[in-house]
């Protein structure tokens, strides 16, 4: 289990981060921080830049401006090889699984362990079965990717970037096209990530019901399950622990709490509220 | 405005360059240094290799008919014909046999490969990789370039076969030549100069068979229409490639005093 260390410094910190594609200004001088084990929920409409924010935090784009701290380092200048370092405290769902078309639902879970050059096939399995165990999916093991509804990709998708423990989750729109019950389960899924491995979370989302979801219940070890905030008698409220950024056109639109979002008399902040 | 334009497209091909050079690089360093994916390799093998094999061998095969059919006709007007597997051996092992079989494997594999990688870089797989602190280089170029490396010299020698052995059975069948007829001056007209330039071509055409599939594949922008147009890209530029670079290497060899 991951302890949240909480006197470190922020686990990402955007400074004035700005990134154009050609004349397309996609990301215009953001700034954000997150401490360890907090949840950071992005909302906006396409193209307002939310996936490409995730991409920069991964270090998969560089930014042509500002800079990116992951546990205090900035990444903006570091090579790929570097990068990597970085890279493996960090796990990411991309919004439709990503999955490798080619490999079993087994070899795609581990691959980041033979990756990393672990090489004990027993403990690997062991490892890509209790993985698939916390998403519920351990049956599928030997399935290929094709034959897995969305839903289940997602859940694939979340216990490949948890293999390795880490203490950074990103979340790429990962209930977008799937039905409310799955979506649900999803979210289930974050939250139980959040509370039982305490990790830091952002969640790209433009479902309003996802972020009520994160910041309203917790995970119950002893019902396996999830809880109201208030009614679990939960140490610490994860309304408190979450933050709620809008994007609109690659500009920080909104950045608060849920309460603040919810009241923001805002007409374009309440065109997702309602 | 135009001038901003031009500038612009300049800034394109710049670019276009810079990263064809970079991924050819790390193509390259990828053979000398860890981590290697041996397995992915040998799968890129079977595919790239024992997978054109029904397209190379036909088209060895009827090139090397068509050709004997062709010079024969031209040879007995000239009360020459004996002369038919030599000129068949030298046109197809300097010539016909690198630049038909790296045409007809451009056709197959460097399509294949830009559909391939194309389609995993609008799935995001591309990302995932990265995320995973994978070098898609390594991963997905190195094993399609070292494949076709060591595929695309063999396909070629199996294609000069198959195609002397189509001009063989034109011989026999038309020509009327001996079987000694035939393969004699074939075989004494090959020297080591002709072997060496039917064997070198294919290992420059190899890079270009893996590296611009490759490429368009790791450029693919606009979906899966994207993925569509980089394929249709990939065949375009890596035959012509094939076919300039194929004028420029026999002008060096000639120069040089090889050929």
């Amino acid at each position: 289990m991951i302890t949240p260390d909480l006197a470190g410094p922020p686990a990402i910190q955007l400074r004035h981060v700005s990134l154009a594609f050609d004349e397309k200004r996609v990301l215009q001088d953001v700034s954000l921080e997150l401490a360890s084990a907090e949840t950071l929920v992005l909302l906006g409409v396409t193209g307002s830049g939310k996936s490409v924010l995730l991409k920069v935090i991964l270090g998969l784009l560089k930014p042509d401006s500002g800079e990116v701290l992951i546990e205090g380092e900035n990444i903006v200048p570091l090579r790929e090889s570097a990068l990597n370092v970085f890279r493996r405290r960090m796990g990411i769902v991309f919004q439709e699984g990503a999955l490798f078309d080619s490999l079993s639902v087994y070899e795609n879970v581990s691959y980041r362990l033979w990756e990393d050059g672990h090489d004990d096939e027993a403990e690997i399995e062991r490892r890509v079965r209790q993985v698939l165990g916390f998403v519920e999916l351990e049956e599928a093991i030997d399935k290929m990717p094709a034959e897995l509804s969305g839903g289940m990709r997602r859940r694939v998708a979340i216990a490949r970037a948890v293999i390795s423990q880490p203490r950074i989750m990103l979340y790429d729109s990962p209930t977008a096209g799937l039905d409310p019950v799955t979506a649900n389960t999803i979210d289930s899924l974050i939250v139980k990530l959040r509370d039982v491995q305490h990790v830091t979370s952002v969640v790209v989302t433009h479902r309003v019901p996802d972020a009520v979801m994160i910041s309203s219940f917790v995970f119950s070890p002893e019902r396996q399950g999830l809880l109201p905030a208030a009614s679990a008698n939960a140490r610490r409220n994860p309304a408190e622990l979450t933050q709620f950024v809008v994007l609109k056109e690659g500009k920080v639109y909104f950045h608060g709490d849920r309460h603040q979002l919810v009241t923001a008399p805002d007409p374009y902040l309440r065109r997702f509220v309602e | 405005m135009a001038a901003g334009g031009t500038l612009s497209y300049l800034k394109r091909k710049v670019l276009a360059i810079q990263d064809g050079t970079y991924l050819l690089i790390n193509a390259v360093r990828a053979l000398f240094t860890p981590p290697r994916y041996t397995t992915d390799t040998l799968v890129q093998m079977d595919v790239i290799g024992v997978g054109s094999l029904p397209i190379v061998l036909p088209t060895g095969l009827f090139t090397g008919m068509v050709l004997a059919l062709q010079t024969y006709r031209t040879l007995t007007r000239f009360g020459s014909a004996t002369i038919l597997g030599e000129a068949v051996a030298l046109s197809v092992v300097r010539e016909l046999g690198p630049v038909l079989t790296a045409l007809m494997v451009v056709g197959r594999v460097s399509s294949g490969i830009a559909s391939e990688i194309g389609s995993m870089l609008v799935s995001e797989q591309v990302d995932a990789l990265r995320a995973m602190g994978t070098d898609p280089h390594r991963k997905l170029v190195a094993p399609r370039l070292y494949a076709t490396l060591v595929t695309l010299p063999l396909l070629t020698i199996l294609s000069d076969f198959i195609a002397m052995l189509g001009g063989y059975i034109i011989s026999l069948t038309i020509a009327h030549l001996t079987t000694n007829e035939y393969w004699s001056p074939a075989y004494q007209s090959l020297d080591y100069h002709d072997v060496t330039q039917g064997l070198m071509k294919p290992v420059f055409f190899a890079f270009v068979v893996a590296l611009v599939g490759s490429y368009f594949g790791l450029n693919t922008t606009g979906g899966t229409e994207g993925v569509g147009r980089s394929t249709t890209q990939a065949v375009v530029v890596a035959s012509v490639a094939i076919l300039v670079l194929d004028f420029f290497i026999t002008l060096f060899l000639i120069g040089i005093g090889f050929a």
